[in-house]
C-alpha cells in the first residue's frame, strides 16, 4: 500500500545529521529558523485511501490541502485544514494553527486521527489509529500536532473528514461581536477588526437566513485579508482590550497584527517537561535543529 | 513498614482521611473491571498541596501510587498493583468557576460528570461527553481515560473539551498544561496527559469548554428485523453524509432486558434498535431527520418513532443509558467489552462476534454507540458457574483479534489499563511502543504513577509480559 513510500521517506530521513522537513513553505517562519546545515526532505504525497462511508482519510503528509480538499468535495466532504495557499497536509499539522473557521469546527490538532511519522532514529512509527475514536495507548497525535517537525516527520496522515455544509455565507457590519457569539447557535467565525464585524453562517440553507436576520449584517463575498506581521492568541475575553490595527477571532482568542507578536514564554515547570519530551524523541536535537516549538 | 507510610501520610493530610483498615483495602483493590489488586493505604487528598504532599511521602517511603476517580473505570486502570499508595480524589468536588461569557469551568477532579452539567444547565450550556455512567464517574477520570459517551459522535471526546489542566507530576511539582488561550506555547501536553490513565500524574484541577444546548433535538427510535440491516443502516446514514448528535444501537437482548427495566415501550420483538439523535438549529435538524428516517426505511425499518416530548426523549435515553443496571436481572457478573472498527465493517463485525459467543456458549448482548463504530460486546455470566471465566476470558480475546483484523483498534473510550495491556503488541510495533513508552517517560522518569498500566512491560525494548503478579482476574 503506502509502505514503500514511507520507507524511502525513512531512509531520506536516515539515521544522522542534521534534516528539516519542507512542505509548501507557507508558514515556513514559524518557530524561527533551521540550521543551514541541515538536509531538507519531502514528505510522501497524494491520497492513499478514501472510503466516504467512513468519513476519514489517508493521505501522504506532503499532499497538498487544497488538493485534499478538493477530491473531498467530490463527495460532499470535507477536512478541517485551513493552510496558506500550497499548503501542505503535514506542514498544516505540524504548524498546528488553526484556520479562521475553528469557531465550529475546532482546532485542527482533533483532526490527525493516526500518523506514520519518521522519528529521530530513523524509523516508520506509527501513532493513533484509523478510528474515528480510539483511546488505545498514549495520545502521541495531539503531541505531534504544533511541534514543528522536532519530534518526528510526518509522513503519512488519516485526518477525521466533515460533511460540506449546504451554504456558506459571509456577512459583515457594524455589530458588537461579543454580543453575536451568544446570539448566534454555532456560528462558524466571527472576526472583528475593532470597527467591523465579519461572521460567517454555515448549515442548512433556511438556518442561515434566520441566523443572519439575528445578526442584522450585511452578505458580503469572504473574509478580511488577514494581517500577517504576527500572530498571537488570548483568551477570548481578553480581545476586548485590543487596541493597534488587527483582525481577532471572537469566541476563539486567535489575532492576527500587522505588527509582529509579542514573545511569551513558558513557565519554568512546563518548559522543563517540554524539554524532557524533545531530548528523549530527538535525543541529538537532529529535527529541524534550532526550530523550537513554542 | 505500612505503618511509617501511614504515620507520614496522615500527618501530610488527616488521620481520617488516610485510610488503611482491611475492608477499606478491599474496597480500592478493584475498579469496575474484574481485576483485582492490593493497595497499601488510600488516601482522600481535598486540595491541590495535599495531593502533591501524597505523593511527595509515596516518594519518600519509594512507593508507587495509583491516581483513583469515582473507579468506575472498565479496564483496570485504578486497579493497585505494586502496594501502591492509591490517591483518592473523590473529596475534590468543587466546581471552581463558571464562566457563561467564556464558556469555560474550571472543576476539581472528583466533579462528577452529570452534576457539571446540573450545574450550568441554567446557563443553557452542559458538558459535551455523556459516558454512561456521567451519574457517578468523575471529570478527572474522563480525562485519565479520555472517555466517550453517545454524543461524543458529534462533540467530540473529552480531549476535544478539556482546555486546561493543571497537574502533579510524579515528583511532586506541579504545572499547568495548556490554556486558556486556544494555541498555548509549547508542545500540546494537554493532550498527552488526556487519556495517560494515571500514569503521567494527578490533575488537581481541570478547565472544561462548555457547551451551548441546541436549540432543537429530534430523537428517533428505528426498529429492525435483523442486526445485519440495522447496521447497514448505520453505514448509510454517515455514507448520506450525516454526523447525527448520537447513533446508538441496542441488540434483541439488550433491549427485552432494558424494556423489562424501564418500560420506555422500546419493542420487545425488535431484532435491533437504532437511537438516533440530531440536533442543531430547527431546519438542519428537519432535514437531518428526514434523511435518518429514509436511509432507515430503506434498509428495513419496521417502524421510526420520535420523541414527541423532552419526556419521551429522557425516556429513549434512560433506556440506553441503564442498559447495564438492566442486565444485572439476567446474571450477576458482565464483562463489558469496548474496541473500534471501520464503520464501513459493523455488519461483517457484528457477525463475527455474535459467532464467538456462539460457540463459546455465552450470552452476549450488544448496546454500542454504533455512528463511530465503536463496539460494546457484552457478555453476563455467573462466576460462580464452573469454567465460565475461562470461556469469558477466550471469547473476548477472539473478539478483540475480530475486530482488530477488521482494521480496529483495541479501545474506544474505556482505556487500556490491565485488561488490555498486553494486546497492544496486536496494534503497535516495538517501535511504536517504545515511541509511547518515551512520552510517559518524559512525565514520570521513575515510573511511580500508576505502574505496568497501558504499555506491556519492558515497552522501551518491545518485549512481552502477562498481567503483573499481584493482580488477578
Amino acid at each position: 500500500m503506502s509502505g514503500r513510500a514511507l520507507d524511502r521517506f525513512a531512509e531520506d530521513v536516515g539515521i544522522d545529521g542534521p534534516v528539516t522537513v519542507v512542505g509548501g513553505r507557507t508558514q515556513w517562519e514559524v518557530g524561527g529558523p533551521v540550521d543551514g546545515a541541515a538536509r531538507e526532505v519531502r514528505a510522501p504525497s497524494g491520497i492513499v485511501e478514501f472510503e466516504p462511508a467512513e468519513m476519514t482519510v489517508r493521505c501522504g503528509a506532503g499532499t497538498v490541502v487544497a488538493e485534499l480538499d478538493a477530491a473531498l468535495g467530490e463527495h460532499g466532504q470535507g477536512i478541517v485544514l485551513d493552510g496558506p495557499e500550497g499548503a501542505t497536509v503535514g506542514g498544516t499539522l505540524a504548524v498546528g494553527r488553526s484556520g479562521i473557521r475553528r469557531l465550529r469546527q475546532g482546532p485542527v490538532r482533533d483532526v490527525l486521527l493516526e500518523a506514520r511519522y519518521v522519528s529521530a532514529g530513523g524509523r516508520v512509527i506509527k501513532a493513533g489509529g484509523p478510528t474515528v475514536k480510539n483511546v488505545s495507548g498514549f495520545d502521541l497525535c495531539r503531541v505531534l500536532v504544533g511541534s514543528l517537525g522536532t519530534l518526528g516527520f510526518l509522513g503519512e496522515v488519516v485526518l477525521r473528514c466533515r460533511p460540506r455544509p449546504a451554504v456558506s455565507r459571509w456577512f459583515a457590519g457594524e455589530a458588537e461581536p461579543f454580543d453575536l457569539v451568544h446570539r448566534l447557535y454555532q456560528p462558524s467565525s466571527i472576526l472583528w477588526d475593532g470597527t467591523t464585524t465579519w461572521l460567517l453562517l454555515e448549515g442548512h440553507p433556511a438556518d442561515v437566513d434566520a441566523q443572519a436576520r439575528v445578526a442584522g449584517l450585511a452578505e458580503v463575498d469572504g473574509p478580511p485579508p488577514l494581517p500577517t506581521g504576527g500572530r498571537f492568541s488570548v483568551r477570548p475575553s481578553a480581545l476586548r482590550a485590543l487596541t493597534g490595527s488587527f483582525v481577532a477571532e471572537i469566541g476563539v482568542g486567535v489575532v492576527h497584527t500587522v505588527d509582529p507578536a509579542p514573545t511569551r514564554e513558558l513557565a519554568p515547570g512546563v518548559a522543563d517537561l517540554n524539554r524532557r519530551v524533545k531530548q528523549t524523541f530527538d535525543p541529538s536535537g537532529r529535527l529541524n535543529p534550532g526550530r523550537v516549538a513554542a | 513498614m505500612q505503618a511509617a507510610l501511614v504515620a507520614d501520610l496522615q500527618q501530610a493530610l488527616a488521620p481520617d482521611r488516610v485510610r488503611a483498615s482491611a475492608l477499606e483495602l478491599d474496597l480500592y483493590a478493584r475498579d469496575a473491571s474484574i481485576i483485582s489488586g492490593h493497595a497499601e493505604v488510600v488516601c482522600f487528598p481535598l486540595t491541590a498541596a495535599e495531593v502533591q504532599a501524597c505523593v511527595r511521602v509515596c516518594r519518600k517511603h519509594g512507593r508507587p501510587f495509583v491516581p483513583r476517580g469515582s473507579g468506575t473505570g472498565l479496564a483496570g486502570g485504578a486497579v493497585p498493583v505494586g502496594d501502591p499508595v492509591v490517591i483518592v480524589t473523590t473529596k475534590m468536588t468543587r466546581i471552581l468557576e463558571v464562566d457563561a461569557d467564556e464558556r469555560v469551568a474550571w472543576v476539581e477532579p472528583g466533579v462528577l460528570n452529570l452534576d457539571l452539567s446540573r450545574a450550568v444547565a441554567h446557563l443553557g450550556l452542559h458538558y459535551a461527553p455523556d459516558p454512561s455512567s456521567q451519574q457517578s464517574c468523575s471529570i478527572g477520570g474522563n480525562v485519565a481515560t479520555n472517555s466517550g459517551g453517545p454524543h461524543c459522535l458529534l462533540y467530540g471526546v473529552t480531549s476535544a473539551h478539556v482546555l486546561a489542566i493543571e497537574v502533579c507530576l510524579p515528583d511532586g511539582s506541579l504545572v499547568m498544561l495548556g490554556g486558556l488561550d486556544p494555541e498555548p506555547s509549547g508542545y500540546d501536553l494537554r493532550g498527552a496527559f488526556v487519556g495517560s490513565e494515571g500514569t503521567m500524574g494527578i490533575a488537581t484541577r481541570i478547565a472544561v469548554r462548555l457547551t451551548p444546548l441546541p436549540p432543537a433535538v429530534r430523537t428517533l427510535l428505528l426498529d429492525f428485523t435483523s442486526v445485519e440491516s440495522a447496521a447497514a443502516a448505520v453505514s448509510g446514514i454517515i455514507a448520506a453524509g450525516l454526523v447525527p448528535a448520537a447513533l446508538e444501537m441496542m441488540d434483541a437482548e439488550i433491549t427485552r432486558a432494558v424494556e423489562d427495566f424501564v418500560h420506555a415501550g422500546f419493542p420487545r420483538d425488535a431484532a435491533a434498535v437504532l437511537l438516533v439523535e440530531v440536533d442543531g438549529l430547527p431546519a438542519g435538524v428537519d432535514a437531518a431527520a428526514s434523511v435518518v428516517e429514509q436511509v432507515g426505511r430503506a434498509h428495513g425499518a419496521r417502524t421510526v418513532r420520535v420523541a414527541a416530548d423532552e419526556a419521551e426523549r429522557a425516556l429513549l435515553w434512560k433506556g440506553r443509558k441503564s442498559a447495564f443496571g438492566a442486565i444485572a436481572r439476567i446474571a450477576p457478573n458482565y464483562y463489558l467489552h469496548d474496541a473500534v472498527v471501520p464503520r464501513t465493517r459493523l455488519v461483517d463485525v457484528m457477525t463475527a462476534v455474535y459467532d464467538i459467543a456462539k460457540r463459546y456458549d455465552l450470552v452476549m448482548m450488544n448496546v454500542f454507540h454504533a455512528g463511530d463504530g465503536n463496539l460494546h460486546p457484552l457478555i453476563v455470566f455467573d462466576r460462580r458457574a464452573d469454567g465460565v471465566l475461562e470461556r469469558v476470558m477466550a471469547a473476548g480475546e477472539e473478539i478483540i483479534q475480530a475486530c482488530v483484523a477488521a482494521g480496529g483498534v483495541l479501545s474506544g473510550e474505556h482505556g487500556i489499563g490491565l485488561e488490555k495491556r498486553d494486546y497492544m503488541p496486536l496494534i503497535f510495533s516495538a517501535d511504536d511502543l517504545d515511541a509511547q513508552a518515551r512520552l510517559r517517560e518524559a512525565f514520570d522518569p521513575d515510573g511511580v504513577a500508576n505502574p505496568e498500566k497501558v504499555l506491556p512491560a519492558g515497552s522501551r525494548c518491545g518485549d512481552l509480559q502477562k498481567i503483573p503478579e499481584g493482580a488477578w482476574i
